[in-house]
């Protein structure tokens, strides 16, 4: 027991004394906080829309102020043909252009059906299908009014009336989601990344020979290694909660207590991960290579940026051995939902297995090497 | 011989070592006396440093009877490491960490008391006249210091035999000379010293030097006797014609 407080004390020691740590452990929660929030958003604002007007009619006028009015387009003016469009979206200077021919006015006025033209730049599938649906509501709010002016007899009521509310993001603010998954983020970064590095700094410095001529055990080596990063991690996430809540004003809806006991557990893959990637490289070099490439595809597998129910079978699959997605996932419904135990226990137990599974391994494959 | 009147503190026979078809050490045979200084010659690459890990317990031999401090280098590593120091070649204390911290970290996990520890700091850096720097990290430290530094951070605990890999490599003549006091301040005080290096003429202070050579010890005795067995007048002379014999069998 004195052994591992004289490891832990050495471990802090170093941590403190390195310039870059304090930065590391303060500053880069913040700015991912406060960055990535912002700015990892799917929501659409600003479409830039070319309307080509072949009618200039009262009906293509009145089409074209329901475009100005929305907040969600802004337009890109003066273009006359269809080709001069084209030529706009392939210089990526407009996003979409709606095509309205010049017999708009003249179907509408003999009540017949009139067309218009809307083509999307469609590279990013989803934000495509975003903007198209954004303009079709438009266009069929535009559809409705002329309807009622050629029918104007027409029952006022539509026969089913649908009322939408949103629940645990009442507001459909993004960063209520992103927050909680960067939090996840901040966690599994100092726990995999920096004690991995730190066991590896030792071998590339040859501190571990010293070390390993001692009569120190391997265990005490491990936890006085492992220790100071979980109380770290543990810090960065309640430090993490702090500011979500000051800045963002997201509260933590279900239980700190909760919350913490869940994240104890996870840190513990999360060091085991670290140590297991330590036992396999030489260098720090190799090892944060190493780290990054796990770590990469666990975050863009993780459901922080897309859901992860939409992703094909095999990546669902893949998905149970990714110890962020679970974490994430867990973290949103306590934090957001304030889900109780139950409600979570299945990712709780297979984060429970991990932990188990991992560390084994991990500390299977330490004893063999070092 | 010196040897017999003192007991043996290491004790190995037959020590082989193999890594696949390579044999680094190829049936080693020689004990080591309390208190003696005890070199260890060899060129580079001649298994010096395997043979070294192995007494250590940082290392499992392939074959042979290998006993250290009276444990077994197979069963009894543990107990083996209480009674070593060891420094190695490769510097390695925390450059981040002061002087007074590193003495403090190895104390600490040798089983030392607060107490104790601070006492042989003080003590250990007295001797050196580094007690002004023990709030310096090691960083800001020269070299040659250092490593008198690293040997008395070797010696913290006060054990039975220190193994020194090549202690003196790259250090100026005058800290190499203040390094073998030290050495022999420690073998005056029944403490062993195995040393390995590449100066043949720090060869000449130790009380037996044996020449590795592929593997195989080709010499093993006093630099005296050696200088006479071979017909040389130094240690130098030695080394080269041992070596050189054994490039001709080769060839």
């Amino acid at each position: 027991m004195r052994t591992i407080l004289f490891i832990l004390q050495k471990e802090f020691r170093q941590i403190f004394r390195d310039r870059t740590m304090l930065p590391i452990i303060l500053v880069v929660p913040m700015v991912q906080l406060l960055i990535l929030s912002y700015t990892a958003t799917f929501e659409l604002k600003n479409t830039r829309l070319a309307i080509i007007d072949q009618d200039h009619s009262v009906s293509s006028r009145s089409l074209n102020r329901k475009f100005e009015g929305s907040p969600f387009f802004s337009m890109v003016d003066g273009l006359i043909t269809y080709d001069e469009g084209m030529e706009m979206l392939k210089r990526s200077k407009a996003d979409q252009i709606l095509v309205i021919e010049s017999d708009l006015d003249y179907h509408i006025g003999r009540s017949e059906k009139a067309g218009l033209l809307l083509v999307t730049n469609a590279i990013n599938g989803s934000a495509a299908s975003l903007m198209n649906a954004y303009a079709l509501a438009i266009i069929n709010d535009f559809g409705k009014e002329v309807q009622k002016e050629m029918y104007p007899n027409l029952p006022k009521v539509m026969p089913i009336h649908i009322e939408v509310r949103h629940w645990y993001n009442p507001q459909l603010d993004y960063k209520t989601y992103m927050v909680p998954g960067i939090l996840v983020l901040l966690v599994t970064l100092i726990g995999m990344f920096l004690s991995g590095m730190n066991i590896v700094k030792e071998k590339e410095f040859g501190t571990i020979e010293q070390i390993n001529v001692t009569p120190i055990k391997k265990y005490q080596f491990m936890i006085g290694k492992l220790l100071p990063f979980w109380f770290i991690a543990m810090f960065e996430l309640l430090f993490g909660l702090g500011f979500a809540a000051l800045v963002f004003n997201i509260h933590i809806v279900g239980s700190l207590p909760l919350l913490l006991g869940v994240a104890s557990v996870y840190l513990l893959v999360v060091l085991g991960f670290g140590l297991l990637v330590s036992t396999i490289t030489e260098t720090m070099q190799q090892a944060m290579f190493v780290s990054w490439f796990f770590l990469v595809i666990f975050i863009l597998m993780s459901g922080l940026f897309t859901p992860a129910e939409s992703m094909p079978d095999w990546a669902q699959w893949l998905n149970r051995i990714n110890p962020i997605a679970y974490f994430i996932q867990i973290n949103r419904m306590i934090m957001l939902k304030g889900s109780s135990f139950s409600d979570f226990a299945d990712q709780f137990y297979a984060l429970v297995v991990y932990a188990f599974v991992i560390f084994s391994l991990a500390v299977w494959r330490y004893r063999k090497v070092a | 011989m010196i040897t017999k009147q003192r007991p043996p503190v290491i004790q190995v026979q037959n020590l082989v070592k193999r890594f696949g078809n390579f044999i680094a050490n190829d049936n080693l045979n020689f004990d080591v006396a309390q208190g003696e200084i005890f070199g260890f010659l060899g060129a580079n690459g001649a298994g010096k440093t395997t043979a070294i890990k192995i007494l250590c317990g940082l290392m499992t031999p392939t074959s042979g009877q290998i006993s250290v401090a009276g444990f077994d280098v197979y069963r009894q590593t543990d107990q083996i490491k209480k009674q070593i120091g060891y420094m190695s070649q490769k510097f390695s204390m925390y450059e981040d960490l002061t002087v007074k911290e590193n003495f403090q970290f190895y104390g600490g996990i040798y089983g030392l008391s607060n107490i104790v520890i601070r006492e042989r700091t003080a003590e250990m850096l007295d001797k050196l006249q580094m007690s002004g720097i023990k709030n310096k990290t090691l960083n800001e430290i020269p070299l040659g210091w250092k490593q008198k530094l690293a040997f008395s951070v070797a010696m913290i605990h006060r054990p039975l035999i220190v193994f020194l890999d090549e202690p003196t490599g790259g250090v100026d003549p005058i800290t190499r000379r203040q390094f073998w006091e030290m050495i022999y301040e420690a073998a005056n005080n029944g403490i062993t010293v195995f040393v390995t290096t590449h100066y043949m003429d720090e060869a000449e202070y130790c009380e037996r030097v044996s020449i590795m050579v592929d593997g195989r010890i080709e010499a093993l005795d006093t630099p005296k006797n050696l200088r006479e067995q071979q017909g040389v007048s130094s240690m130098n002379e030695v080394f080269i014609k041992l070596a050189r014999k054994q490039n001709l069998n080769n060839g």
